[in-house]
C-alpha cells in the first residue's frame, strides 16, 4: 500500500502563523528556498501524474485502438459507459470488494496493533513478521493464495475436510471468488494497518490511561472511551487510504482470477486494463478512469467533511 | 501503486514524446542496424534464433540485427504499447489472429517477396490483403491427439487412428478413465480455440460471411459445445480439480495419468522423455476432419526507417535454408516452406513415431474466425460462456444463446 502524498497531507502540522512582515529580499529568498525543496517532488508529480491525467482526459474524448491515430468523438465514451449495464456491474463488484475488505483489514489490524502494543515477548519480531506480506510482491502473494485456496488440493480445503466441512470452490466458483480475493488482500494489508495504528497507540499519553484506570475504568471501557477516540486520526487515515486503494483494486484480481469466473470479479481497474490492452478501446478506458476518479474524489471529500464529526485531534 | 488513470496517460504522453526519438540507426559507414522483437524463440530457442541471425549477418554485410526476446504472455501488451508509442521494432512477430487488425490500421509495410514459391502457398496467402503481402509466415504448427500407449495397452484398446470420430474417442475415454486411480481418459481445453475447431469438425461455422454476426447457435453448434464441455467431470478433471490452469494438461500427461490429450505439436519437446510409450494421431472429427493450424509471422513496421533491410531480414528469417535446417534440427515449429522433400527430414526425427499425422492434419484445416471488429472480446466472451456451461452453472443452450447476443453486440457495431 502507498503511504504516499495523501498521508503527508493529512499529518502535516498547520503552517506556522506569520509573525512579522519580512523584508522583500528575504521573502523572495524564502519563496525560492521553498520552491527548491518542492521541485524534486513537483517534477515527477507533473510528469507522471498531472500530465498523464490531462492527456488521459483528452484520450477519453477519442476513439483510439492504440494502433491508428485517435479520432475525436466528444463525450461518446462517457455516454456509452453510463448507458452500459456492465459499468454498474463493475462498480458493484468493486464496492463488494471494499465492503468485505475494509472491516476485515481494519479490525484485524486493530487487534494486532493492540496485541503488539503490550510488553509481549518478541514483539519486535512479530511486528516484522506481520509487516512482511506488505512488502511482498502481489504476484507472489496471489500465487500462494491461489495455491492455499485450491479447491481440490489446497491447504485450506484439506484442513476443512478434517473437520468434516466440504470446502467451497474458492476462486473457481463465482460465489466465492470475490471472498477469496478479499481474504488474500486483507491478509496482505493487515501489517500496514497494524503499523499505522501501532504508531497511533504509542502516541497516546500513558497518563491518560492511568487516570482512567484510577477512575475505575476496565479494559473495554478504556478502549472505547480513551484509546479509540485518541486513535481516530490514525483510523481516519487508514480508512481514507484503504478506500482509495480499494476502489483501485487491480493487482490481486489480475493475478488471482483475471476478472473471472464468469466475470464475477471484474472490477473497475481490471475493466480499464482489458479495454485498453485487450479490446483496443483506450478512449473508453480513459473515460472509465475519469469516472472512477470522480467517484473516488467524491467519496474522499465526503470523508474529509465528515471527519469533523468523529475524528479528535489531540 | 495502482495509479490507473495515469497508466493510460503515460501511454498517451509516451506516444507523443517517444515518437520523436526513435532514432534512425544509420551507422557512419552506411551500414544499418535493424531491430527485431520476437516471442517465437523465447523459452528454449534463443540460441537457434541467434544461428539464423548470424547467418543473415554473414550473408548481408552492413546489416546488423538487434534481437529482443519477450515471453509470449507479455508480448501482446508490450507490442500494443510500443505501437501506440511509435517505438516498435523494425521487424516484429505477430499472430494470424491479429494480422487483419494490424493490417487495417496501417501498422504493417507491404513486403516485396523475392521468391514467393519457396513458401507454402496457403500459409503465405493468409498474410495477403488484396493481393499484397503484409507479413511473412515464420512457422506453422497444428494441434493433434496425443495418446499414452501404455494406458491403451493396459485397457486392451486399439490406438487412435485417422479414421476415428468423436464417438470412438468418447468410448475409449470412458473406458480409460479410472477416477479412483486418478487416471483420466481425455483432456481438451474449453476455450474459443477449441470451439471454432470442433464446430468445423461438426460442419458448423462460427461467424457469418462478413464477420458481423455469429453463426454458431445452431444444432451443430450446440452439439459441438456439448462435446467440449461434457468431458469435464466424466473423462476429464473439473476446473476445481485444476483443469484450465497453465500446463495442467501436459503435466498430467507426463505423469502418465492422462490417456488422451488435445494439444499442439509444440509440446513434443516437453513430453519427449516420458517413461512410457506415446504417439500422436490426427484429431478425430464428427462429420468431417478439421484441425487447428496456427502460424506465426513477422511484419515490417510501416514507420521503419529501413524497410528494405528489414524486409530482407524478414524474408531470410522465414524462408532461408539456414532457418529450415535450424528449425528441423531442433524440432522448433515447422518451417513454412513448400518443399516437402526438405520437410521429410522431420518425419525421421524420432518420437513421436507417427509424425506423418502432423502433415495429414493439414488436409482439413479449421482457420480461426476473424470478426469485423472486437476480435479479442469475442474470444473472451465465448470462452467465458463455455466455461459457465462446463461448470454446470448454465445449460449449453443458454450459454450459446447468451454468447450469441453478447458477441453480436460487440462485433456488429
Amino acid at each position: 500500500m502507498s503511504v504516499g502524498t495523501l498521508g503527508a497531507g493529512l499529518t502535516t502540522p498547520p503552517a506556522p502563523a506569520r509573525t512579522e512582515r519580512r523584508p522583500r529580499r528575504s521573502r523572495i529568498r524564502y519563496t525560492l528556498t521553498v520552491l527548491a525543496f518542492l521541485l524534486p517532488s513537483a517534477i515527477p508529480l507533473t510528469a507522471f501524474v498531472l500530465a498523464p491525467m490531462v492527456s488521459a482526459a483528452w484520450v477519453s474524448l477519442t476513439k483510439w485502438n492504440l494502433l491508428a491515430p485517435p479520432v475525436f468523438v466528444g463525450l461518446d465514451n462517457y455516454a456509452k459507459l453510463l448507458s452500459d449495464p456492465k459499468t454498474g456491474a463493475i462498480f458493484l463488484h468493486t464496492l463488494y470488494y471494499i465492503v468485505g475488505y475494509l472491516p476485515l483489514v481494519y479490525f484485524g489490524g486493530l487487534a494486532l496493533a493492540l496485541a503488539l502494543n503490550t510488553r509481549l515477548k518478541g514483539r519486535s519480531i512479530l511486528r516484522g513478521v506481520y509487516f512482511l506480506p506488505v512488502v511482498t510482491s502481489w504476484i507472489v502473494v496471489a500465487l500462494v493464495w491461489r495455491w492455499l485456496l485450491n479447491p481440490s488440493t489446497g491447504v485450506v480445503n484439506t484442513a476443512l475436510s478434517w473437520v468434516g466441512i466440504d470446502g467451497p470452490g474458492w476462486w473457481a466458483d463465482p460465489a466465492w471468488a470475490m471472498p477469496s480475493i478479499i481474504i488474500a488482500s486483507a491478509w496482505k494489508d493487515l501489517g500496514f494497518v497494524m503499523v499505522i495504528l501501532l504508531a497511533g497507540l504509542q502516541a497516546i499519553d500513558p497518563e491518560l490511561l492511568d487516570a482512567a484506570r484510577v477512575d475505575g475504568a476496565g479494559w473495554w471501557r478504556r478502549l472505547f472511551s480513551v484509546v479509540l477516540p485518541l486513535l481516530s486520526p490514525s483510523t481516519f487515515f487508514v480508512v481514507v487510504i484503504s478506500l482509495i486503494n480499494g476502489f483501485q483494486v487491480f493487482d490481486q484480481v489480475y493475478a488471482m482470477t483475471g476478472g473471472g469466473p464468469g466475470g464475477s470479479t471484474q472490477v473497475v481497474v481490471q475493466q480499464i486494463y482489458d479495454l485498453t490492452f485487450r479490446y483496443g478501446a483506450a478512449g473508453e478506458a480513459s473515460a472509465l478512469s475519469w469516472l472512477l476518479f470522480a467517484v473516488v474524489l467524491g467519496v474522499t471529500v465526503v470523508q474529509i467533511v465528515g471527519q469533523k464529526r468523529w475524528v479528535t485531534y489531540g | 501503486m495502482k495509479r490507473l488513470p495515469m497508466a493510460l496517460g503515460i501511454v498517451a504522453v509516451g506516444s507523443v514524446i517517444l515518437a520523436g526519438c526513435s532514432a534512425p540507426a544509420e551507422n557512419g559507414d552506411g551500414s544499418v542496424t535493424i531491430t527485431y522483437t520476437n516471442f517465437i524463440s523465447n523459452d528454449g530457442n534463443e540460441q537457434n534464433l541467434q544461428k539464423i541471425v548470424d547467418a543473415f549477418e554473414d550473408a548481408n554485410p552492413g546489416i546488423t540485427v538487434e534481437v529482443t526476446t519477450l515471453p509470449y504472455s507479455d508480448y501482446g501488451t508490450a507490442l500494443q504499447t510500443d505501437l501506440a508509442a511509435g517505438t516498435q521494432s523494425d521487424v516484429f512477430d505477430l499472430e494470424y489472429a491479429n494480422y487483419a487488425e494490424f493490417q487495417a490500421n496501417g501498422v504493417l509495410a507491404p513486403i516485396e517477396v523475392s521468391d514467393p514459391s519457396v513458401y507454402r502457398q496457403s500459409v503465405l496467402e493468409a498474410y495477403q490483403t488484396d493481393g499484397t503481402q503484409y507479413a511473412l509466415p515464420s512457422s506453422f504448427s497444428d494441434v493433434v491427439l496425443y495418446y499414452n500407449k501404455d494406458l491403451f495397452d493396459a485397457a486392451g484398446l486399439d490406438y487412435p487412428s485417422s479414421d476415428w470420430t468423436w464417438a470412438d474417442e468418447k468410448a475409449a475415454a470412458e473406458k480409460l478413465t479410472d477416477q479412483a486411480a486418478g487416471v483420466w481418459g481425455d483432456h481438451q481445453p474449453v476455450s474459443f480455440y477449441e470451439y471454432y475447431k470442433v464446430l468445423a469438425q461438426n460442419g458448423g461455422k462460427f461467424l457469418n460471411d462478413d464477420g458481423t454476426a455469429v453463426a454458431f447457435n445452431t444444432p451443430e453448434g450446440i452439439e459441438a459445445a456439448k462435446w467440449l464441455t461434457e468431458k469435464s467431470g466424466t473423462v476429464m478433471p473439473t476446473i476445481e480439480q485444476g483443469q484450465g490452469t497453465p500446463d495442467f494438461d501436459t503435466n498430467l500427461f507426463k505423469d502418465g495419468k492422462l490417456a488422451m490429450l488435445h494439444t499442439g505439436i509444440w509440446v513434443f519437446g516437453a513430453v519427449a522423455d516420458v517413461p512410457f510409450g506415446w504417439d500422436i494421431a490426427v484429431e478425430p472429427g464428427n462429420t468431417q476432419q478439421a484441425s487447428a493450424v496456427f502460424s506465426n509471422a513477422v511484419g515490417v513496421s510501416s514507420s521503419s526507417k529501413h524497410i528494405e533491410a528489414a524486409s530482407k531480414w524478414a524474408e531470410f528469417l522465414t524462408s532461408s535454408d539456414t532457418m529450415v535446417d535450424v528449425r528441423l534440427d531442433s524440432g522448433w515449429e515447422l518451417p513454412p516452406i513448400s518443399d516437402d522433400a526438405k520437410l521429410s527430414v522431420y518425419l525421421e526425427k524420432g518420437a513421436p513415431e507417427n509424425r506423418q499425422a502432423v502433415f495429414d492434419s493439414l488436409d482439413g484445416i479449421a482457420l480461426p474466425p476473424v470478426a469485423a471488429a472486437g476480435q479479442t472480446e469475442m474470444q473472451d466472451i465465448i470462452t467465458e460462456e463455455l466455461v459457465e456451461a462446463q461448470a454446470g452453472r448454465k445449460t449449453v443452450e443458454d450459454a450459446l444463446a447468451s454468447a450469441e447476443q453478447r458477441i453480436n453486440a460487440v462485433i456488429g457495431g
